[in-house]
């Protein structure tokens, strides 16, 4: 078995595995037994491909982002296009894989946590496909800094629930979704948006996220006739990030994940679980780095994207960290933020908030690397969402 | 034997059932709580659950979610709740049993709990996110302290799991009174009493029922199956009345006294 692959139990390593009150138990194994059925299943599989090429649009192009390359005149850069498929974010790609699941195990109701809420786009979106009862939690700050996909959701016939716990934002809306699912079990599932959580969801998104990553080394493959030399992707939860790398793990490619720098380096002003002083935690489920104090408080954090703003990252991550295999980095704000607007104005590509900030760190390091090479970015989503939050840290930032 | 199966045993030659409160450690102080808790015990409290404040209690609706944020903002840690374990025991023999997610436990190191809270005079502590492999390796690192890991079981439990519990468990089973997370109700699930029907296939340990439990018909219900009911987010709730009013201890004894005439009367033996 491949190094990549989790054990039995979820782990990679020492991260991971499954971490939730006893009532949980049983609808994670029906789950996980499930999962593990289509996995192998041909005929799912047909289905699930279906629905990615008719329905959501793929495969994604892989662009080269000429005048960017010129202009900074180091690393030819590429960029996967997830932000062309249907809804606008690589998010569709498992709402697809986890409805179609959902309808075989003959659930009804079907919930889901949201953060930039892209996520809660693609599950109501799904459901509204479908015929599904659809609940979405959302942070309430969430929902102030994304009300077009508020909007979209409800247009999509999706209740969508303001969480006004904690720091308002994605981890307060897992925590909403996981106590609604513990209340509702029999006829509800639950449709996690990101490589996170217990057993077997990161695993499972993983999954469903990898097709990326493997239309983007074939279309490199055919355009190039060899392989790119860097791999860069955001990292919230991490399933954008890890969708990209799957396929290129066992190639011998570097492979950088760009956390939310956020206004500073202080707890709390961040979501750079590796970057800036996360240590290793329990949250939500799963085992992984977590932004905390040392009583083990989970920490408030910060970022110009509710994509990225969450206090830790799904496990496999923190498993590649530990062996060397991926790195990480972080962009500020600020940087995301400039990313933003010379993508928008250089290659006429508006991107979403959370993917300037892997923007940001392709635009730091390509300079730096021969022209000769070339790196792939994943453009996760688009930016239409975050006008006006684009707009609202202009203004603060001139006052 | 450790206080807890002495409680149960008394209760049983007694002919009676258990009552166990929970409150959040530290809400709204820990002075306060301290106060509240002894008066507990002195109300014939059978056994003290002293919940640990966790910033995302994932399992608890509302009301403890709150208590356990007020916990937080007076900055409780771990180390101080056991020191007020220290303090109750210093004034009361009533069993106390931690209840705690894991990484505050985990961030604190579980060796270094186990011995801290022997010491401390903590008898149990009950995990809600831990299951399977991770609870049994947490259980014999406190029974190695001479602590019982309190398991839950759920409606959701199956009888192979169950057994699987069962087996593993000491001092007594929790048993979740429906699919959901903490919060009074006004009515106790069938589900509860099916589910400690199954269990008892499986155990001879006591089996407590709590989650919902509010009124004193409901405890007096589970008392007609169950060992012992365990009664939280209804004081909690009482004690966030409280707080605006004062006199917080005597509050809540009085509120617990009407929810339970029988246990008051029975108290001045403990
Ligand atoms: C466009 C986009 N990119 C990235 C993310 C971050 O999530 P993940 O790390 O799971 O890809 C989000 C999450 O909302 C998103 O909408």
């Amino acid at each position: 078995m491949s190094k990549y692959e989790p054990d039995e139990r979820g782990y990679w390593g020492e991260f991971g595995g499954r971490f939730v009150p006893e009532t949980l138990v049983a609808p994670l194994d029906e789950l996980t037994e499930n999962y593990l059925a289509v996995r192998g299943d041909a005929e799912f599989h047909r289905e699930f491909l279906y629905y990615l090429r008719d329905f959501a649009g793929r495969p994604t192009p892989l662009y080269f982002a000429e005048r960017l390359t010129e202009k900074l005149g180091g690393a030819r850069i590429f960029l996967k296009r997830e932000d062309l498929t249907h809804t606008g974010a690589h998010k569709i790609n498992n709402a697809i894989g986890q409805i179609l699941l959902a309808r075989r195990m003959g659930k009804t109701r079907i919930i889901a946590e949201t953060g930039a809420g892209q996520h809660g786009v693609a599950t109501a979106t799904v459901c509204a496909r479908f015929g599904l009862e659809c609940v979405i939690y959302m942070g309430t700050e969430d929902i102030r800094r994304q009300e077009l996909n508020v909007f979209r959701m409800r247009m999509l016939g999706a209740e969508v629930r303001g969480v006004d716990s904690g720091s308002r934002t994605l981890k307060d809306a897992i925590n909403e979704s996981l106590r609604d699912w513990v209340t509702n079990v029999s006829n509800t599932y639950y449709l996690l948006g990101s490589a996170l959580g217990p057993h077997p969801y990161p695993l499972m998104v993983r999954d469903f996220q990898s097709v990326i990553g493997r239309e983007a080394r074939e279309q490199f493959l055919e355009r190039e006739g060899s392989l790119p030399d860097v791999l860069v992707a955001c990292v919230g939860g991490g399933s954008n990030a890890i969708g990209l790398f799957h396929a290129f793990l066992e190639d011998d490619i570097r492979m950088i994940g760009v956390e939310a720098g956020g206004s500073g380096n202080e707890l709390g002003m961040h979501a750079a679980r590796f970057a800036t002083g996360g240590s290793v935690g329990i949250l939500q489920g799963t085992k992984s780095y977590v932004l905390q104090d040392a009583a083990g408080q989970v920490a408030a954090t910060h970022s110009i994207s509710a994509g990225l703003d969450y206090a830790s990252i799904g496990p496999e991550h923190a498993y590649l960290r530990s062996i060397g295999r991926v790195e990480y980095a972080s962009a500020s704000d600020e940087d995301a933020f400039a990313a933003f607007k010379e993508l928008s104005a250089t290659e006429g590509i508006i991107p979403a908030l959370e993917t300037a900030h892997g923007i940001a760190h392709a635009i730091k390091i390509a300079p730096e690397l021969p022209s000769s090479s070339s790196m792939i970015v994943n453009l996760s989503g688009r930016g239409d969402k975050d006008l006006m939050s684009v707009a609202e840290y202009e203004n603060r930032r001139s006052e | 034997m450790s206080r807890i199966a002495s409680k149960f045993a008394e209760l049983h030659s007694a002919g009676r059932k258990g009552f166990i409160p929970f409150v959040s450690a530290g809400d709204p102080d820990l002075e306060t709580s301290l106060e509240i808790v002894l008066a507990l015990a002195e109300l014939g409290a059978d056994i003290i659950e002293l919940g640990v404040p966790f910033s995302d209690p994932m399992a608890d609706g509302p009301t403890i979610q709150a208590s356990s944020m007020r916990a937080l903002d007076n900055g409780v840690r771990l180390e101080d709740v056991i020191e007020m374990s220290r303090q109750i025991r210093v004034r009361s023999e009533v069993p106390i049993v931690l209840f705690s997610y894991l990484n505050p436990l985990y961030q604190y190191g579980l060796e270094r709990l186990a011995s801290d809270a022997a010491d401390a005079g903590i008898d149990g502590v009950l995990v809600t996110d831990a299951v399977d492999e991770e609870a049994a390796e947490i259980g014999s690192i406190l029974r190695d302290s001479g602590l019982d890991l309190i398991s839950l079981i759920a409606p959701t439990t199956s009888d192979e799991r169950l057994a699987k519990i069962a087996a593993n468990a000491s001092g007594f089973l929790y048993a979740v009174s429906r699919a959901g997370v903490t919060g009074a109700r006004l009515e106790t699930s069938s589900a509860a009493e099916e589910l400690v029907r199954r269990a008892r296939k499986f155990t001879d340990l006591p089996v407590a029922v709590g989650f919902g439990i509010s009124t004193r018909e409901q405890i007096e219900e589970v008392w007609e199956y169950a060992d012992a009911a365990v009664v939280g987010s209804a004081i909690v709730a009482e004690i966030e009345r409280s707080i605006p009013v004062g006199n917080v201890p005597e509050r809540v004894r009085a509120f617990v006294a009407s929810l339970l005439p029988a246990v008051a009367n029975a108290g001045t033996e403990n």
